[in-house]
């Protein structure tokens, strides 16, 4: 608790309910396994007894949205697949996070293709994205001490933190449209997409 | 098809003191010896067997689009033959225009231990359309969709042509065809809200429901929506 910021004006009340709520959700976060690939089997080595999230209080794994704190996607989405990730994280009740795990799910990795989707930020709020195709055990365990941090430091008077996000009434995206398209250039409909050049 | 069940093993029609399977060593790229049910189905079949040919020790057929259900019927029902297993129906398109679309099936007689592949030409221009199989392997059903799906290749007959690995509401076309390109046609966002705007639920067709056997268990009201052609989840 020695590394919790204290914010000046507010009440030493505030500050210390939020460094004991804090304390009790960062050591005590449910995860929700979204595995899709073979970054589930790195979450499954994760999980077991060798490297043992439980000892971040990850003891009991939610296979229930509904029961779950941390939503950890491993592995690719495909645009099939992308309703259903969008309403299992509707699903999960605030406070809520997630972590992405491994390239393809924080960017489509190497599946720059018709059916993957690139990068689940364009369709639920992200707060660690963690590298690696796939990552180590250590990479995961890294990734969610960095939420752990992120956990710690947030506040109550912050309502921002815990609103639910919604996505653009429109595209129904966390991203704008003309974002997502510039940051996927090149395309077009040549058919001369291919990375060998043949 | 033939009537009445009679379990059949591996090998089973052989004679007793056929030798035993084994891995075969020094297969020529291209001839070698030739699967006999090629020779007999030129004489079941006559003209309509365009081309027999044997790459990597495995014999490939070339059929007539006219012939080519009769050709698979008897190839599954003649007793020395007995193909009893569809393993893949598939297609290949190739890079040069001018090779025609080749729609491919792989069948497998387990009593005689013997491999065929079976494979008709579609012609450029012509309509990308070929007779099921469904109703002499039930197994063809979901094989025959996903060609559909990736391929745009029509099964006449089939009871129930949808995408398979695709959404059903997918626009953009058939994604294994060299003239579609790697990423689709549509661009990132569009692709996006598209996928977006599916029902996740909404998707189990009277088909499937019956497929699970789940339908006879269903109480009446649901029956009934059901056979409205209401779908679930809606």
């Amino acid at each position: 608790m020695s590394n919790v910021e204290l914010h000046g004006d507010e009440p030493w009340i505030t500050t210390k309910l939020d460094a004991f709520v804090n304390w009790g959700r960062k050591n005590s976060l449910w995860p929700m396994p979204f595995g899709t690939a073979c970054c589930a089997i790195e979450f499954m080595a994760a999980a077991a007894s060798k490297y043992d999230i439980a000892r971040f209080g990850m003891e009991r794994q939610a296979f229930s949205p509904r029961q779950a704190d941390l939503l950890i996607c491993a592995g690719r989405v495909p645009f099939k697949l992308a309703p259903v990730l969008r309403r299992i994280w509707q699903q999960m009740p605030q406070p809520k996070w997630c972590i992405s795990m491994g390239a393809c799910a924080s960017t489509g990795g190497m599946f720059d293709n018709y059916a993957v989707v690139q990068g689940i930020d364009c369709i639920i709020p992200v707060d660690v994205y963690v590298p690696g195709c796939p990552p180590r055990p250590e990479g995961l365990l890294y990734g969610i001490m960095m939420l752990q941090k992120k956990v710690e430091n947030e506040r109550m008077s912050d309502r921002s933190l815990r609103n639910e996000m919604e996505p653009d009434a429109k595209s129904q995206l966390h991203i704008a449209p003309e974002v997502i398209d510039e940051l996927s250039e090149p395309f077009g409909n040549s058919v001369h997409q291919t990375r060998s050049g043949l | 098809m033939s009537n009445g069940f009679t379990p059949v093993h591996a090998g089973g029609a052989l004679a007793s003191d056929a030798p035993a399977p084994a891995t075969l060593k020094n297969v020529p790229n291209r001839g070698g010896a030739v699967n006999p049910s090629a020779a007999a189905l030129k004489e079941h079949v006559g003209d309509a067997v365009k081309r027999v040919d044997v790459v990597c020790g495995e014999t490939t057929v070339v059929v007539d689009r006219a012939r080519v259900h009769d050709a698979i019927q008897w190839l599954h029902d003649d007793p020395a033959q007995r193909y009893d297993y569809l393993s893949d129906v598939t297609a290949v398109e190739f890079r040069d225009d001018e090779r025609p679309i080749e729609v491919v099936w792989h069948l497998r007689s387990l009593p005689y231990r013997r491999f065929i592949r079976v494979k008709v030409l579609l012609e450029r221009g012509s309509t990308l359309e070929v007779p099921t199989v469904w109703d002499i392997y039930r197994a063809a059903n979901w094989l025959e969709r996903e060609c559909y799906d990736m391929f745009g290749i029509r099964f006449a007959g089939h009871p129930d042509l949808r995408r398979i690995l695709m959404w059903e509401q997918y626009r953009e076309g058939y994604p294994l065809r060299k003239d579609f390109p790697l990423r689709g046609r549509f661009s990132r966002s569009e692709q996006l809200r598209q996928a977006l705007a599916a029902n996740p639920e909404a998707r189990y067709s009277m088909e499937e429901l019956s497929i699970a056997d789940a339908y006879e268990d269903l109480p009446t009201e649901m029956k009934r929506r059901l056979k409205a052609g209401e779908k679930t989840g809606e």
